[in-house]
């Protein structure tokens, strides 16, 4: 398929058009996190500054709730894994009478908004008397995170020949030792982009700490951050900014680790092979 | 069944029925009571039947947030982040590796940047003395006080920034799968470029299409923390979509049962869309 210059051109044109539109909200957040004097409009810092950061920073409460923050994370993305990992191996390795229904109510789940059910959550939490408590969130997130998780690393472990194990089985290892020294080592990128994908979504996520805990001293930086463009946002841009950018810098970091992993989760038509 | 299995199974199984089956059987439960604020009034819960859906389906507010719930999901899901994403990765394609990667990462800078974020930097660009007004200003308009005159527009607009990302990367995906021989046949035997567009290029990736808009359907149902943080679902109630009008009637008024009423409607909701999406992906087990 041949395109005409002109059209070329109108193609170029339009491409730097859209990214300008993409890029300019983000660059105030990067110049005004550098500028002391930030105002709501973007513009280059006359002075370029740390100054803002550094007050971020050195506030205790922030540090511990950017704590905080990774605890939960951490804490979802290895409950995530492991226990995704143990329900993945029987539904790849061995035929089991209810693998469909079970596999399609998984796959059902995975889709279902977790915004819908916060209301009952708290309910239950409250009947529980687990509300408050930082372990009991993480735990929930991390059962909301399940089903995708569960989803994907059976998909990853049906790439991982049969034969591999058997050989580790006639050496005498058990299951539980050939997951880990044969199937876990060669899904690898697998388990990196279920944990980085889980980890990244509990960062961000400020509804489920928002509802669920109360104390100020146990809130995550999503929450923090929040509670900051309450109080001082409308004033404080620079440090608005500053806080924003350290609060997403876990995230982009994490992108950039994973993004050789995950181009392969994107083409949506090979996701169906169950 | 495996001994093996059972055991493996039993840590994930009894995480989603604690906290992903038993709420969404609450959700059925409370739906039906005048559950209301916490501690001693929860003791005293009764079934009330229907009476928070005629209540609900009675009450103008509901009706309007589920009308504007149902503006934000074609307008910033199906309109603009599937549209746009798709636009951005047909022109992407066949360009320089090097320009790809450098669009790439600017709209994808969005869509890794956490949701409140997202909004601290639109609310910041749409404010009146920002960014937008600024470059409408040097333009020669007058400024707009974006957030306050054109509500549901601004969020509409941060959502898709959020999101198109996906919806992109989806695309590309699919259309690099496009084998290049079908083209190119179709170009030995004549045809024009929108029939190529039209007839070889939309057929082939129509199943990416229909997976992606309901994922996006799924995923934009369920934003809250956006609006909740751009427009608190204001000014007045211009943003109340149904989440923001769930989390008010539960978390601000402590009407549980009304909440938990909503709530069930958004899960229906929910429930079709990925019936449906399930449905279109033919999930072959």
């Amino acid at each position: 398929m041949k395109v005409s210059k002109k059209e070329l051109v109108i193609h170029y044109l339009a491409l730097i058009f859209l990214a300008i539109c993409f890029l300019l909200p983000f660059l105030w957040l990067v110049f005004a996190s550098f500028d002391q004097q930030a105002t709501q409009a973007i513009k280059l810092p006359e002075k370029w500054t740390l100054d803002n950061f550094t007050a971020i920073l050195s506030d205790p409460s922030n540090i511990r709730s950017f704590a905080i923050g990774l605890f939960i994370s951490l804490g979802q993305a290895t409950i995530v894994v492991i226990v995704a990992g143990l329900a993945a191996y029987p539904l790849s390795r061995y035929r089991l009478r209810y693998k469909r229904s079970f596999l399609l109510t998984i796959l059902f789940m995975t889709s279902l908004p977790i915004t819908a059910v916060m209301v009952p959550v708290y309910q239950l939490f409250l009947f529980l008397n687990i509300q408050d408590s930082i372990i009991f969130t993480t735990i929930f997130l991390a059962a909301s995170g399940l089903p995708y998780a569960i989803w994907m690393m059976k998909n990853f472990m049906d790439a991982v020949p049969i034969e591999l194990e058997e050989s580790a089985w006639v050496d005498g290892a058990s299951v539980l030792t050939s997951m880990r020294k044969v199937v876990g080592p060669l899904m690898l990128p697998g388990i990196f982009t279920i944990a980085i994908f889980t980890f990244t979504g509990s960062w961000g996520n400020f509804f489920v700490p928002y509802i669920l805990l109360q104390t100020q001293e146990k809130l995550p930086a999503s929450v923090t951050l929040y509670q900051f463009f309450g109080n001082y946002g409308i004033i404080e841009y620079g440090k608005l900014a500053a806080f924003s950018m350290l609060y997403t810098m876990p995230s982009i970091i994490l992108y950039i680790f994973a993004q050789k992993y995950m181009s392969k989760g994107f083409s949506l038509g090979g996701a169906s092979k169950g | 069944m495996h001994r093996k299995a059972i055991l493996f199974l039993s840590p994930s199984w009894i995480l989603l029925l604690l906290f992903f089956i038993t709420p969404m059987l609450l959700t059925f439960g409370f739906a039906f009571t005048n559950l209301s604020l916490t501690g001693t009034d929860a003791a005293n819960i009764q079934f009330i039947g229907f009476q928070n859906f005629t209540n609900m389906f009675q009450d103008p507010e509901f009706r309007i947030s589920v009308f504007r719930t149902l503006i934000f999901l074609l307008f910033s899901a199906v309109v603009g982040q599937v549209v746009l994403g798709l636009i951005l990765a047909l022109l992407m394609k066949e360009k320089r590796r090097g320009f790809r990667r450098f669009i790439g990462v600017i709209v994808i800078a969005g869509w890794v940047t956490p949701e409140i974020v997202v909004a601290f930097c639109w609310v910041a660009f749409l404010s009146d003395a920002g960014t937008f007004n600024a470059i409408l200003q040097g333009i020669g308009f007058e400024p707009i006080t974006w957030l306050f005159t054109f509500p549901m527009v601004s969020v509409i607009i941060a959502n898709i920034w959020h999101g198109t990302a996906f919806s992109m990367m989806v695309f590309q995906a699919a259309l690099d799968d496009v084998p290049k021989s079908v083209q190119e046949a179709a170009v030995i035997d004549g045809a024009s470029r929108w029939q190529i567009f039209f007839r070889v290029t939309l057929p082939i990736v129509k199943g990416s299409i229909v997976t992606n808009m309901m994922l996006v359907t799924l995923q934009t149902l369920g934003v809250f923390t956006l609006i909740y943080t751009m427009t608190g679902g204001g000014p007045g109630n211009a943003t109340q979509i149904l989440p923001i009008f769930m989390y008010n009637q539960a978390f601000v008024n402590y009407q549980f049962g009304y909440g938990t009423a909503i709530s069930l409607v958004l899960l229906v909701i929910g429930t079709v869309a990925s019936l449906l999406y399930m449905r279109f992906m033919k999930v072959k087990l």
